[in-house]
C-alpha cells in the first residue's frame, strides 16, 4: 500500500466508512492516527488546521477527508479520499433504507438501534479528546475550547460568532 | 389536496429530481456545523415532503448507519422519492457546493497554509471547534447517564478509552464492542 497514495487514501477511507458509526466525528480520532501517525502524511499542526477549516466550511464535516486528499495528492486525491469516504456507505443507506421500514417493531433492530448509541458516544468523546490534544497548545487555547464547550452546551448562540471570535484571539496573538 | 387516511399518512407532496437536487443545495450551504436542523426545517417545515413523524424515523435509520448521518440521510431520503436516480440526486445536491468551497479552501491553505496570521486564525477556530464537539458530547451523554446506572455508559466509557487513551485503531474497538452492546440491549427488553 505504501507506494500509492491513492491506493492507500482509498482503502483506509472506505474501510473507515464502514465503521464510522456516529458519522464524522466519530473517525476524527481514527483519520488523526492514520494520516499523522502511521503514514506521516500530515503533522499535529496540519491536521488541526483541517479540521478548523472543515468546521468552518458549510455541508457535512466529513468533508475533511477531501482536504486530507488534497493534501496527499492534489485534486485527485481529494476527489478518492471524498468518494472512498461516501461510497460504500452510501451504497449500504441505499439497501438498507429499501429493507428497514419492513421490519419496524422487530426486537432486533430495536437492540441494535440502542445498543449502538452508546458505542457512537464513546467514540465521539474520543474525538474531542483527541482533538483537544492538537489543538490546545497553550493555556488561552485550552480556555478558548473550555468557553466555547460552555456556551455551545448552555445557549443557541450561533456556532460561527464563537468560531470569529476565536479566530480573532488566534490573530491577536495570543495562543 | 390533502389526503390523510390510513396508509402512511405520508408525502402529501412529492418532489422532483430537480426540485430534490436544489432543496439539498440549499440545506447543504446553509448548514454550517451540522446540516441537521435545516434539512429538517425545509423538509417538513416549508415543503411538507415528510411529516415530523417519518422525518424522525427516516434520520434515526441515517444515524444507525456507518458514515456520515447526514450523506446517508439524503440517500434514504432521495431513494424513498426518487429510487436510485433520487438518492444519486440528493447526494449530489448536499456533496456538491461544499467540496467546490472546500477545495477552494484547500488550495487557499497549501498556497498560504504557512502565512503566520492565517495559521493564528486558525488555531483559534480549531480550539473553539472543539468546544463545540465537546459541548455536543456533553448534550448526547446527559440522558445515557442520568438514567439509573445500566451498561450504556459503561459501554461508552469503554470505547472512549480505548480509542483516546489505548489508541486503538477503531475498526477493531467498534467489533469488539458493538456485539456486546446490541448483545446487552437485547437481554435487557
Amino acid at each position: 500500500m505504501n507506494d500509492s497514495p491513492l491506493l492507500a487514501l482509498f482503502g483506509y477511507f472506505a474501510l473507515l466508512s464502514l465503521f464510522a458509526v456516529g458519522g464524522a466525528n466519530a473517525a476524527i480520532p481514527e483519520m488523526h492516527r492514520i494520516a499523522v501517525e502511521v503514514m506521516h502524511w500530515m503533522t499535529e499542526r496540519q491536521f488541526a488546521d483541517s479540521f478548523a477549516i472543515a468546521q468552518i466550511s458549510p455541508g457535512p464535516n466529513i468533508i475533511i477527508v477531501t482536504l486530507i486528499g488534497y493534501h496527499v495528492a492534489g485534486l485527485v486525491g481529494a476527489a478518492v479520499a471524498t468518494a472512498a469516504m461516501c461510497g460504500p456507505t452510501c451504497v449500504l443507506a441505499f439497501v438498507v433504507a429499501r429493507t428497514w421500514d419492513r421490519f419496524k417493531e422487530a426486537r432486533w433492530r430495536i437492540a441494535i438501534q440502542s445498543g449502538l448509541v452508546p458505542v457512537s458516544l464513546g467514540l465521539i468523546a474520543a474525538s474531542a479528546f483527541v482533538l483537544a490534544r492538537s489543538a490546545d497548545h497553550n493555556i488561552y487555547a485550552a480556555i478558548i475550547t473550555a468557553v466555547t464547550a460552555l456556551v455551545g452546551f448552555a445557549t443557541r448562540i450561533n456556532p460561527l460568532w464563537i468560531f470569529a471570535i476565536g479566530g480573532l484571539m488566534g490573530l491577536s496573538g495570543w495562543l | 389536496m390533502q389526503m390523510s387516511h390510513p396508509l402512511p399518512p405520508a408525502a402529501s407532496v412529492r418532489p422532483s429530481l430537480p426540485e430534490l437536487f436544489s432543496a439539498f443545495v440549499v440545506v447543504s450551504i446553509s448548514g454550517f456545523g451540522g446540516a441537521l436542523p435545516w434539512a429538517r426545517r425545509k423538509i417538513v417545515e416549508q415543503k411538507h415532503w415528510m411529516t415530523a413523524e417519518e422525518f424522525n424515523e427516516a434520520f434515526a435509520l441515517s444515524q444507525f448507519l456507518p458514515g456520515p448521518n447526514v450523506v446517508n440521510f439524503s440517500v434514504v431520503f432521495g431513494s424513498r422519492f426518487g429510487g436510485a436516480p433520487g438518492a444519486a440526486v440528493a447526494l449530489a445536491g448536499l456533496m456538491g457546493p461544499p467540496l467546490i468551497i472546500v477545495t477552494v479552501l484547500a488550495f487557499l491553505y497549501a498556497r498560504f497554509g504557512d502565512v503566520e496570521m492565517l495559521s493564528r486564525i486558525l488555531t483559534g477556530i480549531a480550539a473553539a471547534a472543539t468546544g463545540l464537539l465537546m459541548a455536543v458530547v456533553a448534550k448526547m451523554a446527559a440522558p445515557l447517564f442520568r438514567k439509573r446506572w445500566d451498561w450504556a455508559p459503561l459501554i461508552a466509557i469503554t470505547a472512549f478509552i480505548a480509542v483516546a487513551i489505548m489508541q486503538w485503531p477503531l475498526p477493531w474497538v467498534f467489533a469488539g464492542l458493538a456485539p456486546v452492546s446490541i448483545a446487552l440491549a437485547w437481554m435487557k427488553r
